[in-house]
């Protein structure tokens, strides 16, 4: 009665219509010692299933923990030097603007603008006084004008 | 996601990779090789694993596909060297030593069948899918696997009959 069954199932398995419990039933089966001998050329083929489930991968896996750039960090970063820049740079003008040529304090820039004017006005004066020079120049062509005194007279004296 | 979470999905079905790897490309260490390679795609995509509905059909569909494009490549690579005119006429050595090892030799049965019944005869007769995991895996549609199924039962039992009955004579 079982063999009857097992030779129905090997029928349907043949066809691919066995279920997953059925197909279990046939490997049970053969995995026995004893076999019904017409069905013997069934047995290998049953125990090379039920061996080959047993086979294992063994090599063992190099899993690293893959370092990816983050991008994230990265704004985070430019944020950050950019705000160290910002931070240098208005520093160093705040404490050197001497260094620049300028001042700091409005007051001390007047004084020193004026100064400065005041220097300029100084040469200024210098220089007009060495124009002054000029009005001598003015003295000797006003003595030359006697000359059209001289001319006057000739003129007298020829039309005569 | 931690290595020990991703050992742990992995894990289950690690070995019915490799063994499906085993089917189509034969050799033990192009099967590992396969393996770690499938794996490690999985692990550099962890990312998106909890998107997948199921890792392990997805897994199976990534390692049929890795490996025929491997033996695409080696079919690319290798000549083939086919003796058409040479004929042996007594059973080699090599071969009467195997009909002594009768399971050893279903293994050669199901080497020669064409691909895809090995792999269906992998996943069905010996990791024993269900047919719909099968199908999705395969990317066929139901009748179609149990069809080929069907096929290659059939061939392996012929062949199995043929020298079966050589053994006893």
């Amino acid at each position: 009665m079982v063999l009857d069954n097992i030779e129905k199932l090997l029928e349907k398995y043949e066809n691919g219509e066995t279920t997953l419990k059925e197909e279990a039933q046939l490997k049970n089966y053969f995995s026995q010692e004893t076999v019904a001998p017409h069905l013997e050329m069934y047995k290998p083929m049953f125990q090379y299933f039920l061996g080959n489930q047993k086979e294992q991968f063994t090599k063992d896996l190099p899993l690293k923990p893959k370092n990816r750039f983050n991008y994230k960090w990265l704004s985070v970063a430019a944020v950050a030097v950019l705000m160290i820049g910002f931070y240098f740079t208005t520093s160093i003008i705040d404490n050197n603007c001497n260094d620049l040529g300028t001042y700091c304090e409005p007051e001390e820039a007047l004084e020193e603008v004026s100064k400065q004017l005041a220097m300029i006005s100084n040469h200024f004066n210098k220089g007009t006084q060495a124009v002054g020079y000029l009005n001598e120049v003015d003295k000797g062509t006003a003595t030359l004008g006697y000359l059209n005194e001289i001319e006057n007279t000739t003129k007298i004296i020829f039309k005569k | 996601m931690t290595q020990t979470e991703f050992l742990n999905i992995v894990m289950p079905f690690k070995d019915k990779v490799y063994r499906l790897a085993k089917r189509l490309l034969v050799s033990t260490e192009e099967a590992e090789d396969a393996t770690q390679e499938v794996l490690l795609k999985l692990w550099n995509n962890k990312a998106k694993i909890q998107e997948y509905k199921n890792v392990e059909a997805f897994s199976m569909t990534m390692t049929k596909n890795f490996c025929f494009d491997k033996l695409k490549s080696k079919q690319a690579q290798n000549l083939k060297i086919v003796h058409s005119n040479y004929e042996e006429k007594n059973t080699p050595l090599q071969r009467q030593v195997e009909l002594n090892d009768s399971a050893s030799w279903v293994g050669k049965i199901i080497e020669e069948l064409p691909e895809q019944q090995r792999m269906i005869i992998q996943l069905r007769d010996i990791e024993a899918y269900d047919y719909d995991e099968i199908a999705k895996m395969l990317d066929m549609n139901n009748t179609a696997v149990r069809v080929t199924l069907s096929r290659a039962r059939k061939t392996i039992r012929e062949k199995l009959t043929k020298t079966h009955n050589y053994g006893v004579r």
